[in-house]
């Protein structure tokens, strides 16, 4: 009996390593290819390089003349770094209100903020583009920006509101008794309890904003403004002859900040995925 | 009563009531300045762009020039438009495999490692590392090489002696590399399976096993009902997600749909539609179509919900 439990718990343990190695192969070997020369990358689909060069690095990161991904790294950067502090701020702000506060006519513009979640973006695209060529915003980080600023990202408020709702609501009396106002429990009580929401929030944001393909390719359209997916897209017009090791160099550096995060903040990212999943 | 006496002496000017319902008002509007940004938000952004989609959708717009009405026109060419029906197809495909693929991956993985296993956070982290990943540039240009004619799965198979192709560029097989695409990130929905399945009562196991339950039956009878709420809530998001796939399609196929529109998504031809050739009028009438389907297809999933989904405290949220 012992003995047919643990040999089905090897079979399970084997089959969960295997799919796990089969799942991370692509990207080990996207990065152990960016650092072979050109001609050896077709020919070897093994993962340890047997010469090792920078050269890729190099080709990559002056893909176009003039611009360099130095630059798309840098503009990729403002964009992510604007919109987590935007979203951080006008997304905690709502959801303050509709956790804690009163006013007329809260349910409505909750039940508008819900519907908004599921909104897809197409909905409100093409006027919204309209909106932005008016006022002369595109080819600038304005119609990638502004948008966070206001508040539009309507699931991290639900998130926050879940997150907020769970606060005792005792330390806010004790708050009043204290003579603190309503401005006082948010920036006293509530946003130093809610880092956690804020951690995750902050992180995905990121993370969306530095992958947003397609709002990127909307709305800039300058090669001095083009941030790091729109260069590596500038590998797909510059292809031909193969510049495969070029590709994978930039690719690799581009997946590096979004890594990085993840495995400092694992415990946030993981947890919030478990915890919103439930409460959704 | 008591605190509006205590307070009324610092405001002696006020009777109690009136003191209450300045206080009242002067909280009201404090609640809405915090609210302001998402309520500017809201209107600029959302509603009124949604409004405005509808009345465009109803006009020949380039942007430029004034949108001009003609009725129910760009409804007709679109419904008489091959291209159009093309990516209606390719996209209801995409979702009616990817999705369930995913789905079921996810479940499968998550009730292996749900098993008392050592090691579930290394685990855990490496299939949530394509969730992370997955929807990049760098990743759709890694997989049109994967798959590309020299590509390594090409080796892998000639390594078995079966002879490959460009599977990106054949039009039969260039769709289901973006759907083992999508598939390669179920991690994310493994994670909130997990977090579903530690939610389940150990007892209702213990109890089944003392039953004699075989484990096919309590997978079916226990596990799967009481996991209910948390498959409703990854298909829900799931399939919008999946709607709207554009990244990799748009790498994949160079922003052409092709070969022979076997990747034209949805929002691929919508892009190319709106922002290619400027035709926005038929453009907002495609968004209003995949808004309305979308809609339709969510509220399907809400109603039958009654009938599949199990809430242990009777559907209360």
């Amino acid at each position: 009996m012992n003995h047919r439990l643990s040999y089905s718990k090897v079979v399970t343990h084997g089959f969960i390593i295997t799919l796990g190695v089969l799942m991370l192969y692509p990207v080990l070997w996207m990065v152990s290819s960016s650092i072979k020369p050109e001609n050896l990358i077709f020919s070897s689909p093994g993962l340890w390089p047997k010469e090792i060069t920078f050269n890729n690095y190099i080709n990559g990161w002056n893909v176009v003349r003039d611009v360099s991904f130095g630059l798309f790294f840098k503009n990729s950067f403002i964009i992510s770094v604007i919109s987590v502090v935007a979203n951080l701020i006008t997304c905690s702000m709502a959801a303050y209100a509709f956790a804690r506060l009163k006013f007329p006519l809260k349910k409505l513009w909750f039940a508008c903020m819900l519907m908004t979640i599921m909104l897809p973006a197409h909905a409100t695209l093409i006027p919204q583009y309209t909106i932005f060529h008016n006022l002369g915003w595109i080819n600038t980080i304005l119609p990638l920006t502004v948008p966070k600023l206001l508040a539009t990202d309507g699931f991290f408020i639900f998130l926050m509101v879940q997150f907020f709702r769970g606060i005792p609501r005792e330390l806010d009396e004790s708050a009043i008794m204290d003579g603190c106002g309503v401005v006082k429990i948010y920036t006293r009580i509530i946003i130093p309890l809610a880092v956690p929401v804020l951690i995750t929030t902050a992180i995905f944001t990121f993370i969306w904003t530095w992958d947003d393909f397609f709002s990127q390719i909307l709305y800039l359209n300058t090669v001095d403004k083009f941030t790091v997916p729109l260069g590596l897209r500038l590998f797909l017009d510059s292809q031909g002859e193969s510049s495969w090791g070029a590709v994978f160099a930039m690719s690799v550096l581009s997946m590096l900040p979004i890594t990085l995060i993840f495995f400092t903040f694992q415990r946030y990212i993981v947890e919030g995925i478990a915890t919103s999943g439930i409460k959704g | 009563m008591e605190t509006s006496t205590v307070k009324q002496k610092s405001v002696p000017n006020l009777r109690p009531n009136q003191y209450k319902k300045t206080q009242t008002r002067k909280n009201y509007i404090i609640a809405y300045i915090f609210l302001l940004p998402w309520l500017i938000g809201f209107f600029s952004l959302v509603l009124g762009p949604m409004v405005s989609s509808l009345y465009l959708s109803f006009t020949k717009f380039d942007l430029l020039n004034p949108p001009e009405w003609i009725g129910l026109a760009n409804y007709q060419d679109m419904f008489s438009d091959d291209k159009y029906w093309a990516s209606v197809k390719v996209t209801l495909q995409f979702v009616f495999i990817a999705v369930p693929t995913q789905l079921i991956a996810a479940l499968l993985v998550a009730v292996l490692l749900n098993k008392g296993i050592k090691g579930v956070g290394i685990y855990r982290t490496v299939y949530y590392l394509p969730s992370l990943l997955g929807g990049s540039v760098a990743i759709a240009l890694l997989w049109k090489n994967l798959f590309g004619i020299d590509g390594i799965i090409n080796q892998v198979l000639g390594f078995f002696g079966i002879a490959g192709q460009g599977w990106v560029s054949h039009p039969d097989y260039a769709l289901g590399t973006i759907i083992i695409l999508a598939t390669w990130q179920f991690g994310a929905s493994m994670v909130i399976f997990l977090a579903g399945l530690k939610q389940i009562p150990s007892e209702l196991y213990e109890a089944a096993a003392v039953d004699g339950s075989s484990k096919v039956n309590t997978f079916f009878k226990i596990t799967l009902p009481l996991l209910s709420p948390v498959i409703f809530f990854n298909l829900v998001i799931e399939l919008i997600k999946s709607i709207q796939v554009f990244t990799s399609a748009y790498i994949i196929s160079e922003g052409t749909g092709g070969p022979i529109n076997s990747t034209l998504f949805y929002t691929l031809y919508l892009y190319q539609r709106g922002f290619s050739y400027f035709e926005m009028g038929f453009a907002s009438a495609m968004a209003w179509v995949l808004v309305f389907v979308l809609g339709v297809m969510t509220i399907m999933i809400f109603l039958s919900s009654k009938f599949w989904v199990h809430y242990e405290d009777g559907g209360k949220l």
